[in-house]
């Protein structure tokens, strides 16, 4: 009963925190976000939307990780589940992207470092189902999809790291982004709600994300009855 | 010590089975050679008598390599599903030592791919390298993580359905560090590169060769063995 009860309001909580920043973030005066005016609204919702699809990434691939060691087919939902939600924040992280990057730079697309990541991060999870719906038998579906999973944090590090580094990507635009929400611009007004939505998105993400849990364990049980 | 020359000798064994094989049909190297120089014709045709900046022919080369490698790096292990001898291949020889054969196959294949289409490429594109030996070496370093990542997924695609679409599917997102590094490089070991250094592109190439082939030998039993 406590805790039905404990989850309940903190589901209640969750909505209203982010609800409160939702509306402070477009009620901030423009003045305080730096240089960017209006536009720079946007880092309360893109930042934590890639934050929180990397994070479901990193989470995927530990529990690939873990099936592949352990063979318990919960691994092989709680990395699946991890993709799905990963998917969902990362299409809304490269379309907040896109439109700030058409109102500050005037194209939508440049292939600068961090929206080739991001732009790999989707490529990837798309591959990843694809994988899935090609595979029949369900063992071997988990052992591949785990499998493609750890190549794919494999090649992670060179993506991030390293391809900055090489001149034909860098030097196209230096992204303002990461001046604004550095530690010297940004003022401590924007920073607390830009630090609020960041634990907002994490908290819908955490919660979405047991919930899937949930459902994947009743489905196998209810499988496992018949 | 006389296990592990054991297992190169396996290795070598399937290597060399795959190669005799190949060189009885040259089934496999038709396809992608005449892929390349259908890409090539394709290209060079509809240019015309305009010629491209040296940049985008670095470019160039890479996607018209790319694309004959989607055509022809999964037949090593699609072959075998499909002629029915991959179990007798599980058999014969441990699942790393069919890896590390499969692999030195794909490399040669590679190889030989390169030796018909480069000199195509500089004499139909009008490519003017400017130091041959570094040329080479980032061809043979972007051969390395071609197949590192290729073979592994062959595997995968040789046991799953929609099998063409699918290797293109899932390499893609794997290679594109790759694809970055092998583009960067040969741009700069061109005639009219700036002077900057291509040893930083070398030195991912490797590291991306070495990380995809330890982590494929490592993910490889899991995949191979049934």
């Amino acid at each position: 009963m406590d805790r039905v009860r404990w989850t309940a309001i903190g589901k209640i909580a969750l909505a209203v925190w982010m609800a409160v920043v939702i509306i402070l973030a477009f009620l901030m005066p423009a003045q305080n976000l730096g240089s960017l005016g209006q536009a720079a609204r946007v880092i309360f919702f893109h930042i934590p939307s890639a934050w929180v699809t990397v994070v479901a990434f990193m989470i995927s691939s530990v529990f690939s990780i873990l099936y592949l060691v352990k063979r318990r087919r919960v691994d092989d939902h709680r990395a699946v589940n991890a993709s799905v939600l990963g998917v969902v924040f990362c299409i809304l992280a490269t379309v907040t992207g896109a439109i700030f990057a058409t109102i500050t730079w005037g194209s939508p697309w440049n292939w600068d470092p961090r929206e080739t990541t991001i732009f790999f991060l989707l490529l990837f999870y798309a591959a990843y189902f694809v994988l899935r719906s090609a595979v029949a038998d369900e063992e071997r579906r988990a052992v591949f999809s785990g499998a493609y999973n750890v190549l794919g944090l494999v090649v992670v590090p060179f993506l991030v790291f390293i391809a900055p580094r090489l001149s034909v990507l860098a030097g196209l635009h230096p992204e303002p982004l990461i001046n604004v929400r550095g530690e010297l611009d940004m003022d401590w007004r924007a920073l607390v709600i830009f630090l609020s939505s960041l634990a907002g998105f994490t908290g819908i993400f955490g919660w979405s994300y047991s919930l899937a849990n949930r459902v994947s364990r009743l489905q196998d049980e209810i499988l496992e009855q018949d | 010590m006389s296990e592990l020359w054991a297992w190169f000798v396996a290795a070598w064994a399937v290597c060399a089975k795959d190669l005799r094989s190949e060189f009885r049909t040259r089934y496999a190297l038709s396809a992608i050679g005449l892929f390349a120089i259908t890409t090539l014709t394709v290209i060079s045709f509809a240019l015309g008598p305009f010629g491209l900046e040296q940049d985008l022919l670095a470019a160039l080369l890479w996607v018209v390599l790319f694309f004959a490698a989607m055509a022809g790096l999964s037949r090593v292990f699609v072959h075998e599903e499909e002629s029915k001898t991959a179990p007798a291949l599980r058999l014969a020889a441990p699942a790393s030592a069919v890896y590390l054969g499969k692999y030195l196959f794909n490399l040669v294949l590679l190889l030989l791919l390169e030796v018909l289409i480069v000199p195509l490429f500089i004499v139909m594109m009008g490519l003017q390298v400017g130091n041959f030996g570094l040329f080479a070496l980032v061809l043979l370093l972007g051969n390395l993580g071609l197949a590192g990542a290729t073979t592994i997924i062959a595997a995968m695609v040789s046991q799953a359905s929609a099998r063409g679409a699918l290797f293109t599917v899932l390499s893609f997102p794997l290679l594109l560090p790759l694809l970055i590094s092998t583009i960067e490089g040969t741009r700069l070991t061109l005639a009219q590169a700036e002077l900057a250094s291509p040893w930083p592109s070398f030195q991912v190439l490797l590291a991306y060769a070495v990380a995809m082939v330890t982590v494929s030998l490592m993910l490889f039993p899991a995949i191979w063995t049934e």
